[in-house]
């Protein structure tokens, strides 16, 4: 089966820091696959890698089976299938209805079919009274509410989320959790990659979960193998909260 | 002749709007999107590129005026244009003052928005093109003072535009021009009301460019 998203043999430094380390690994459509890992693991340039943000210095990256260069105009059409949140979500300097918007202007949607779709994603997420407001005055629930909107409203085939809730209370942690359940309810193709140091969430959200260890994927496995019976070492460590990082 | 003056004044406050505003706008046309790449891309002698942009701030006005005097002179090689002593060739002169302004603020501006944005713009999806152009967007205000730096270095300069303009009543006679000659006559009193009639401008254009630069992005 050919998988969604797809990282072969990807290598990443950043200056003499080997941020990622020969890492495979395959994320098949309709998945919601999790990267775990302690900080510094690695976990976010992976993310950045899968979104093409970022070139490999070694090894491949293939979107649908088809290999990508970062560089390429290709990439920049990939793209535009693929939404990102990332971890700390910062405004464009407009209204919150245009911070929406401006996720379907880049996409080359019209005036008339954007302005419906904002109104529906500004109903659906309760931003409605804050639509003219700018961006910048929304709270931290709001900003991610909308960062979330802004990142879903052209419907991406591939959802990366670089963990989501780490400024979140319980309150917005569980609604955003909802949000992302939803999102891949409408439609069952759709594949979601989330970051997160959190196992518990881990554990409740995702179907797959691959551990991130220095820099190297240490494990892949379906859930319950997992955290049941996991074949690294270190992935059993991680799962019973023995790893201090 | 308005006010007790040889001339126009309404006329030749109109040119020097004219002028000013015209060499701010191409000025900024070339110089805000040169700013932009020198900003926002990575290369090679960039550190170079930045510094001499920073030093023609200094760019004299009448070695712009030279330049667009022996390009457009008639043994120049664009002499057969017929620009040397119109408007047009004191809009170009006024161009090349501002080109390294607007780029120069333009470099700082965009280099100065946050990396979290920019990674956001490029996380939302938006091509590498995309992604400047809503760079320099986020920039609005430092742009915006970047065109009023220019308009004011234009609407205040009077070597270039005397080099290249000749100071004809009716025709390239500007305000700044004309308090030379008010000067050089001797009438301080009419001299000084231009100058009066300057700053109002100026104060006007200005106080447009406020409001532009104030307007909340929304």
């Amino acid at each position: 089966m050919t998988a969604a998203v797809e990282l072969r043999n990807a290598t990443k430094r950043y200056g003499d820091v080997v941020a990622v380390k020969g890492a495979n690994l395959a994320i098949q459509k309709g998945e919601l696959f999790g990267i775990l890992g302690p900080s510094g693991a690695g976990k976010s340039t992976v993310l950045r890698l899968l979104d093409l943000l970022d070139p490999p210095d070694e090894g491949a990256i293939l979107v649908n089976g088809e290999e990508v260069s970062c560089r390429s105009r290709r990439a920049d059409e990939v793209r535009e299938r693929i939404g990102m949140i990332l971890q700390k979500p910062v405004p464009l300097n407009r209204s919150v209805a245009n911070n929406i918007a401006y996720s379907l202007q880049i996409r080359g949607w019209g005036e008339e079919e954007t302005a419906k779709k904002v109104d529906e994603e500004l109903e659906k997420y309760g931003l409605q009274e804050r639509r003219g407001k700018n961006a910048r005055t929304l709270s931290g629930g709001e900003m991610q509410r909308l960062s979330f909107a802004r990142s879903t409203v052209f419907g991406p085939e591939i959802l990366l989320l670089d963990e989501f809730s780490a400024n979140l209370d319980p309150k917005n942690v569980a609604l955003m959790e909802r949000q992302i359940s939803s999102y891949m309810q409408e439609d069952r193709s759709r594949t979601v990659v989330m970051v997160t140091h959190n196992i518990f969430q881990a554990r409740r959200m995702c179907d797959k979960i691959a551990l991130m260890w220095d820099g190297e994927v240490v494990e892949v496995a379906d859930k319950s193998k997992f955290f049941e019976e996991p074949d690294d070492p270190r992935t059993a460590a991680f799962v019973k909260g023995d790893v201090v990082y | 002749m308005v006010l007790g003056f040889e001339y126009d004044v309404v006329q030749v406050t109109l040119l020097s709007l004219y002028v000013a505003g015209a060499a701010t706008i191409l000025g900024c046309m070339i110089g805000i999107p040169l700013g932009s790449l020198i900003g926002l891309k990575e290369f090679g002698g960039k550190g170079a590129l930045k510094t001499i942009t920073y030093t023609m701030y200094g760019f004299p006005p009448v070695i712009s005026g030279l330049v667009i005097y022996y390009l457009f002179s008639r043994s120049g090689p664009f002499g057969a244009l017929g620009v040397l002593f119109t408007p047009t060739a004191m809009i170009l002169a006024e161009t090349l003052l501002v080109i390294p302004l607007a780029a120069g603020i333009t470099i700082n501006e965009v280099s100065e928005v946050d990396k979290s944005i920019k990674d956001t713009i490029r996380a939302l999806g938006a091509s590498r093109r995309k992604s400047t152009l809503t760079v320099m967007r986020e920039a609005w205000v430092g742009l915006v003072m970047a065109a009023m730096i220019g308009f004011g270095r234009c609407i205040a300069e009077v070597g270039a535009a005397y080099m290249v303009g000749g100071n004809i009543a009716g025709e390239t006679r500007t305000l700044t021009t004309a308090i030379m000659l008010e000067t050089r006559m001797g009438k301080f009193d009419y001299a000084l009301g231009l100058g009066l009639v300057l700053i109002s401008v100026a104060l006007a254009v200005f106080f447009f460019m406020r409001l532009l630069q104030e307007k909340e992005h929304l």
